[in-house]
């Protein structure tokens, strides 16, 4: 089965720019876009790929966010491969449209740049743009690096697109720290992508030889069980989801979980984060280990459908989480984050104390001594010390 | 020269309905009548992209559908955007041979609030763009589906929920948005006002839209009794008023040159048109004088257009 090896290519290359190869391997009929704010390189690059004949889509330079996810709707609504990619304010603008694409089960991939929110306008890194998309009904995984950017891009497509799913899929990565960096990564063979996620097969679409109604008016006496239907399917599509990655590991050799752990044996405190600054604090533990300090680390991946079991697992045996928000839930809680971890631990008998960090926000550096910084103060929770208010990391009085 | 329309409509048009009896809409409901010519000129080869409105509610209650062609609605500002789509995505597909190669006429709908106001922009961007579909704007001249609150299609003068009559009011203060010059500003190949008192005329306007190549852009007029406060046996009546009084205007523009649909020896009196409707009930004489006069100007401007196209 692991023929992956030998057709393997190692290329050092812009994340953005792997993920818009991504796309073309998988074939993608149609790409809308905007470059709302800066965009990615990943739109720029897969219209080249469409004026260089090397994919074969139609690349719909829309006139806004809105319509891009607008027109993704049609498209995919339409039998096509859908892809786009945003950040920031334009995922702002597309807010209305991500209910209905997904309401509507069309399976659209779209990587999101996570970027911090106007105003003040800002471009820079955190995860205040994807937080307010938190219930749009899509299944969101936050990548750590360049490689499980690329990689689930394709993970996205054979998930969305699987008849017991129909669901679209953001892939969410680093604004900057991951989308503008040059990483190294391991290509896969077009014959391993062809084998994983093959051509899509719409199982409805507005076809003239088989006339159906999308999108009708959802009256009291059906509004919510059509709801009900769109949780429940989202919350199914994680055994889905799971047997991809399998079928992934087993392609190319790369294992990924819903959620990750990192030297959590013996730990008495663990952090808790999401997305690109995991590795950074992946360091620091380090440190703190051979510091002889008992710390871990847990990473969400898979954000929505919220994986209930696979934390508590990760997080019952540890005294206090350290959980690392990337947004602020203004006037509220702290961070959305450790108000989720918070409400998924409240009922267990055993749980650990939850200290609330926010930190990254607008693209302020997160450095190896801040997650130092934030583990000693969780274990200074685990060794009797008041359990603090949330804290703004390197805010300025 | 439309009256006998029982007597010719059978053999001249399809009996097929593709918009099934049994929907919800209003009794004398413009904007239905339209759909159902609509339907009827481009057959089942069709997929239609219709925008949030009275013609999306009352066409769409689960578990019934009044749509015999497929049918997708998204959102209110967009209809253009998806139609953009589902154009985009029948075309890679065919090419792709992924689905046989034969093309499916793309109808975007959409009222005159999802037209003129919030769906401009998606509009603007499908016409400039250049996708092959037709964008259908029925225009009743106001938000009816939320309650007869003003549009920028509402006509001066009107009174409605939002621009309404009062002692400091005579009702809507500005003239209706231009949505066919917008349509010729982005020089596509095909425009044209149409109405629902026109059939025959409006069926070969949507046969030539979807003739052409590129975008098209028809503006049906279709009155509607429950906004305009009008019996709901005068909606043909006051529809062919609005063309004779000069307040609509029946015209085509293919490549940029106009062309009069109905040539009017003379223009009725627009007290015709006004008396019966509700709307317009509050209007003074100098407040019509003034709608009357910009009419006249406005109708003038297209004649010169057509005029100048004959030269």
């Amino acid at each position: 089965m692991a023929k992956a090896a030998p057709q393997s290519l190692r290329k050092g290359i812009e994340v953005s720019i792997s993920m818009a190869e991504a796309a073309m391997q998988a074939n993608v009929d149609v790409v809308a876009a905007y470059p709302i704010t800066p965009q990615t390189h990943i739109v720029e690059h897969l219209s080249e790929l469409v004026a260089d004949g090397r994919l074969d889509a139609e690349f719909v330079p829309v006139e806004s966010e809105h319509s891009a996810m607008s027109a993704c709707c049609g498209s995919s609504a339409s039998g096509a491969r859908t892809y786009t990619a945003t950040s920031s304010q334009g995922l702002a603008l597309m807010h209305e449209i991500l209910y209905i694409a997904s309401a509507l089960r069309l399976p659209i991939v779209m990587a999101v740049a996570n970027r911090a929110l106007s105003g003040p306008i800002s471009i820079w890194n955190d995860h205040g743009d994807i937080m307010a998309e938190r219930d749009t009904g899509w299944i969101q995984v936050f990548v750590e690096n360049g490689q499980e950017a690329y990689d689930m891009t394709f993970h996205a497509f054979r998930v969305a697109e699987d008849h017991g799913v129909l669901l679209p899929y953001m892939i969410n990565f680093d604004g900057f720290i991951l989308s503008h960096v040059i990483e190294p990564i391991v290509y896969w063979s077009q014959e391993l992508v062809d084998q994983y996620i093959g051509l899509y097969e719409p199982m409805l679409r507005l076809d003239t030889k088989n006339p159906i109604t999308m999108g009708p008016v959802g009256i009291p006496d059906i509004y919510l069980e059509t709801r009900k239907a769109h949780d429940f399917v989202l919350r199914e599509s994680k055994a889905t989801i799971v047997k991809a990655w399998d079928e992934m590991e087993k392609l190319v050799g790369r294992r990924y979980r819903p959620i990750e752990t990192y030297k959590t044996d013996g730990a008495r405190i663990l952090l808790l984060t999401m997305g690109g600054v995991s590795e950074t604090a992946m360091t620091a533990v380090d440190a703190l280990r051979e510091a002889g300090l008992p710390v871990g680390l847990v990473r969400i991946r898979l954000w929505r459908p919220f994986p209930f079991e696979e934390l508590y697992e990760a997080v019952k045996d540890c005294e206090v989480l350290g959980v690392v928000d990337r947004c602020l839930s203004t006037g509220g809680p702290g961070g959305p984050v450790a108000s989720e971890i918070k409400g998924a631990l409240y009922h267990k008998d055993k749980r650990p104390k939850v200290v609330e960090f926010i930190a990254g926000i607008g693209g302020r550096d997160v450095r190896v001594e801040d997650f130092q910084d934030m583990a000693k103060k969780t274990l200074s929770v685990a060794d009797g010390a008041p359990l603090p208010p949330f804290e703004l990391v390197g805010v300025r009085e | 020269m439309i009256e006998p329309f029982n007597v010719y409509a059978a053999r001249l048009l399809p009996s097929q309905e593709l918009f099934a009896q049994g929907h919800r809409a209003c009794q004398g409901c413009g904007p239905a009548l339209a759909l159902r010519y609509l339907l009827k000129a481009l057959g089942p080869e069709t997929i239609v992209a219709n925008a949030t409105g009275c013609m999306e509610i009352i066409s769409s209650s689960w578990p019934e559908t009044a749509w015999g062609v497929p049918w997708i609605h998204v959102a209110f500002e967009n209809a253009a955007a998806v139609a953009s789509g589902v154009e985009a995505g029948s075309k890679a597909l065919r090419r792709k041979g992924r689905i046989p190669d034969k093309k499916p006429t793309v109808v975007a709908i959409a009222g005159d609030g999802g037209t003129f106001d919030i769906g401009l922009q998606a509009l603007s961007g499908a016409l400039e763009r250049g996708h092959d579909f037709i964008y259908l704007c029925y225009d009743n001249e106001a938000y009816m589906n939320t309650g007869i609150q003003r549009s920028s299609g509402t006509p001066f003068g009107a009174a409605t929920t939002t621009s309404p009559a009062g002692s400091k009011s005579f009702g809507q203060k500005t003239w209706k948005k231009d949505l066919a010059a917008i349509g010729v500003a982005h020089h596509i190949p095909y425009v044209a006002t149409a109405s629902i008192a026109y059939p025959f005329d409006f069926v070969e306007k949507v046969k030539k839209a979807a003739a052409v190549e590129g975008p098209a852009l028809i503006h049906v007029f279709a009155p509607c009794p429950t906004g305009w406060r009008t019996p709901s046996n005068l909606t043909v009546r006051l529809a062919r008023l609005a063309v004779q009084t000069g307040m609509f205007p029946l015209y085509e523009v293919e490549n940029g040159k106009y062309h009069m649909s109905v040539d009017l020896p003379f223009l009725k009196p627009l007290d015709d048109y006004l008396k019966p409707q509700g709307r317009y009930r509050h209007l003074t004489k100098d407040v019509i004088a003034v709608l009357k006069k910009g009419i006249d100007q406005r109708y003038n401007e297209i004649l010169e257009k057509c005029e100048a196209n004959h030269e």
